[in-house]
């Protein structure tokens, strides 16, 4: 047994003694380049496409300029599954056990981790891994060309999940009842004493077709995977495993402060009550800590962006020494990162951080606006929405089954970018095959539409 | 305790398949394959767009963007807002505006931030592009010529291991352990190699003579455009057969015979005879290559402004040279041209394609039109033509 062994066992019945609670671990230790591929991919085995090709080549680059280092990747689940980077020293691995317990109690307890959980049934990995070889068959069977296809419009679409819906969704109802304006009603009265209108009184409600959809519908992936009118099945199965993918995201996407606070507030506090460890070896986790949970202002005067493992470890410590240990495991259970940060950053806590809110013109200037807390939570989650995506919703199928989609732009702000709009239109029309037509706002504000076919 | 975590050890020393397989690497591989198919499509207009000739055994370098897979984004806002860590009070002053036409570059994670050159290779570029071009009207000639090659006949059991035929030899195998039992799997005696016979075979031989005009009044452009058409000409027609005779005529108010590299680089001055390269194009063909056995195309290149008083020899050279080509082409390099193929020496090859039916004319104006003149040219369907 090596030494880790040794230190992860005990790290382990720490962790039980304070409560957390998880499932199994499975730890890996996997070379660098299986590292960086994790974190491209975000999944160990995941389906192929170029544009993760792009992605690698970019992270490449990065690693070779020293700009990024990966200690560790924990992926939830029953067993969970943690791969540590080979090159990790002993003193760094330590650390590292001690931050993946963390993960994995917060997936076991917190409410969106275990309701995405549930839904891909604590197997990610191995689904990931299976939509990747059923792929794979359909390029075989299909051809590279059709299959990536599919997967450009589906991966354009990554985002667009409706995460509280169910994976294994019911369609619409096929027919909704009609429905008739009640006795009383002045112009039913009227109606009824036309010739024949008292008939239709005592008539049975006639059933009526569901408009699809019946009310505009977010999740684009299910919808054109149930109704899209050309795709062949093989090409639905696609995208619901694009979308099943996604659910696993979301929750990921959603707590990430939140789970990085938890874990660094976890792989700290382990490790100052592990007197098992050699004083220097401790001494030497701890240097890992700081390094990882700083501020990312720690040699400059000031930093463009936040550190979520400072800011999340900052605000549990604040959450634990005043509410107590049983109301943080309340807290991880029951928030994600839009309540966790509205409650718990106070303007005393964004002082301590020394947050500020900035403005960055057209011209590239950044000036300093304000320390105001409401606007600092809402700058800090104003990515976090909606899955950082822009709110798209599928509003109408035509009679000749083509398909119209409507940019929320009042919630949003602003239209969409229309380059990138027409050729995510492209994609999507592949598929479609129909008329598509996205309707948006302009640089003017002015309604536009885009269309294809 | 929660179940049971552990390490997971793999045994022995054994790599696993992670160390074998990157799929980052397959993913970007296929986004390359991508990109070189974008290029691929835009070729005609890239190549013709560079300024200089690459060398024929040599690569060009296209620098080329990341592909970028398009997610649905707001639009950049007028400005942004955001949330930074450290001293800083309201008004202060973080970054100044950057230099307009900087660009954002320092950052390098945007997308498009990265810019890779893609090396393709001449070959390649000239299999795409002359996949379905080939020589208009060949025939294979009546002289009879005959060319010797080597050809697949019978088997012996004696060879060089190259020409092992397994296919063959296990069929042997099978036969001899049918009548033998308890034989060895196989034998020496099973083998049998494939033998080649030398066989003289008819082929078609062709000759294609390039004539350019370098009078003084073809301008820098002209000659360039004119270069242009003579080189991915002549490595399509390399590429695509074996056996072809290139000829390289200039002139100016005389002709001569270059070597292919000289005649890349040729420039001179004084007027314009056309007549010249005319003549000598059909006293190279009575010297050296027989009309009877060799296929002769000819390609003349000039920006069409012919001496006057030449204009009766030309026509005449030119009817003697249309009597016994297959194909006649005319490139007038026209890039100061207000009308294309107007010149008079354009009239003379249009009476020549009335008269022959084995002639054509097509302006280069832009870079372009280099393409589209090698398409008009070599995409032509046999039927087409009168014999």
């Amino acid at each position: 047994m090596s030494a880790l062994q040794g230190y992860a066992g005990r790290l382990e019945t720490l962790a039980h003694e304070h409560g957390l609670d998880y499932y199994p671990v499975q730890f890996e230790e996997v070379p660098s380049s299986f590292m960086m591929e994790i974190a491209v991919y975000g999944l160990p085995v995941r389906m192929p496409h170029w544009s993760f090709g792009v992605r690698y080549i970019y992270q490449l680059v990065q690693h070779r300029m020293g700009h990024s280092r990966l200690f560790e990747v924990v992926f939830p689940g029953n067993p969970g599954r943690a791969y540590l980077a080979g090159n990790n020293s002993l003193q760094e691995n330590t650390l590292v056990t001690a931050h993946v317990l963390g993960h994995a109690d917060f997936a076991k307890n917190n409410s969106l981790f275990k309701r995405s959980q549930e839904q891909v049934g604590y197997r990610i990995v191995e689904q990931a891994a299976t939509h990747a070889r059923e792929i794979g068959d359909a390029v075989e069977l299909h051809g590279q060309t059709r299959v990536e296809q599919v997967l450009d419009a589906a991966l354009a679409l990554e985002a667009h999940i409706d995460p509280f819906q169910n994976l294994r969704r019911e369609r619409y109802p096929q027919y909704v009842d009609a429905t008739r304006n009640p006795r009383g009603d002045p112009f039913q009265k009227r109606f009824d004493t036309l010739p024949g209108g008292a008939l239709l009184v005592d008539a049975p409600l006639e059933r009526l077709r569901t408009p699809i959809p019946p009310s505009p519908e977010r999740d684009l992936l299910w919808f054109i995977a149930e109704y899209s009118p050309e795709l062949e099945e093989w090409e639905r199965d696609i995208f619901r495993a694009v979308r099943e993918e996604s659910f696993y995201f979301y929750p990921v996407f959603a707590c990430q402060i939140m789970n990085e606070g938890w874990a660094s507030y976890w792989h700290a506090k382990l490790l100052r009550e592990a007197d098992f460890l050699p004083h220097n070896e401790y001494l030497d986790a701890l240097k890992t800590h700081s390094d990882v949970v700083r501020p990312h202002a720690a040699e400059q005067q000031a930093s463009l962006t936040t550190n979520p493992y400072h800011l999340g470890f900052v605000l549990w410590e604040a959450i634990v020494e005043e509410h107590g240990l049983e109301r943080a495991f309340q807290i991880r259970g029951e928030d994600d990162d839009f309540s966790f940060v509205r409650n718990h950053l106070t303007q005393e806590l964004a002082e301590e951080l020394k947050l500020f809110r900035y403005e960055r013109a057209s011209d590239g200037s950044v000036a300093v606006l304000d320390h105001d807390i409401h606007a600092l939570r809402e700058t800090i989650l104003a990515p976090k929405y909606n899955f950082g995506a822009p709110a798209v919703l599928a509003k109408h199928i035509g009679k000749d089954g083509s398909l119209t989609l409507h940019h929320e732009h009042e919630t949003d702000g602003r239209g969409l970018d229309l380059n990138r709009a027409e050729r995510v239109l492209d994609y999507l029309h592949r598929v479609w095959r129909r008329r598509v037509t996205l309707e948006t706002v302009d640089a003017a504000g002015q309604p536009k539409a885009l269309s294809r076919g | 305790m929660a179940g049971s975590s552990g390490f997971v050890d793999h045994p022995g020393t054994g790599r696993q398949w992670y160390d074998l397989f990157s799929r980052g690497a397959r993913d970007w591989l296929r986004h390359n394959d991508k990109v070189r198919a974008a290029v691929r499509d835009q070729l005609p207009e890239l190549i013709a767009g560079s300024d200089m000739l690459p060398r024929a055994d040599s690569t060009v370098h296209v620098p080329v963007r990341f592909l970028e897979h398009s997610r649905l984004r707001l639009r950049d806002a007028d400005s942004a807002e955001g949330v930074g860590q450290g001293d800083g009070k309201p008004g202060d002053r973080l970054a100044p505006p950057t230099e307009p036409g900087a660009g954002s570059g320092a950052g390098g994670n945007n997308e498009g931030g990265y810019q890779f050159v893609l090396e393709l290779k001449i070959d390649d570029i000239v299999d795409w592009l002359w996949e379905e071009l080939k020589l208009p009207n060949l025939k294979v000639k009546s002289g009879a010529v005959r060319h010797d090659d080597y050809t697949r006949e019978g088997w012996s059991r004696r060879g060089v291991r190259s020409r092992l035929d397994r296919r063959r030899s296990l069929k042997e195998a099978i036969k001899r352990r049918a009548v033998q039992s308890g034989a060895p799997p196989f034998t020496n005696d099973d083998l049998r190699y494939q033998q080649l016979a030398l066989r003289r075979r008819p082929t078609t031989e062709a000759v294609v003579y390039f004539a350019m005009d370098v009078s003084s009044s073809m301008t820098e452009e002209d000659r360039r455009l004119a270069k242009t058409f003579f080189f991915w000409v002549v490595q399509g027609l390399r590429r695509q057969y074996t056996h072809l005779e290139l000829v390289f005529v200039a002139h100016t108010v005389e002709a001569w015979e270059f070597p292919e590299a000289e005649f890349f680089q040729v420039s001179g001055t004084g007027g314009t005879v056309a007549s010249t390269a005319f003549r000598k194009t059909i006293e190279i063909a009575a010297q050296r290559y027989d009309p009877g056995r060799f296929n002769t195309y000819v390609f003349y290149a000039s920006d069409g402004e012919n001496f006057r008083q030449d204009h009766d020899a030309a026509a005449a050279a030119l009817a003697e040279l249309g009597g016994f080509a297959n194909y006649i082409g005319y490139i007038e390099t026209a890039s100061r041209a207000q009308q294309p193929l107007a010149t008079e020496t354009a009239a003379l090859f249009e009476q020549l394609e009335a008269e022959t039916g084995a002639a054509g004319r097509h302006a280069l104006s832009t870079p372009e039109s280099v393409w589209d003149a090698i398409r008009a040219f070599f995409s032509r369907r046999d039927e087409a033509v009168a014999s």
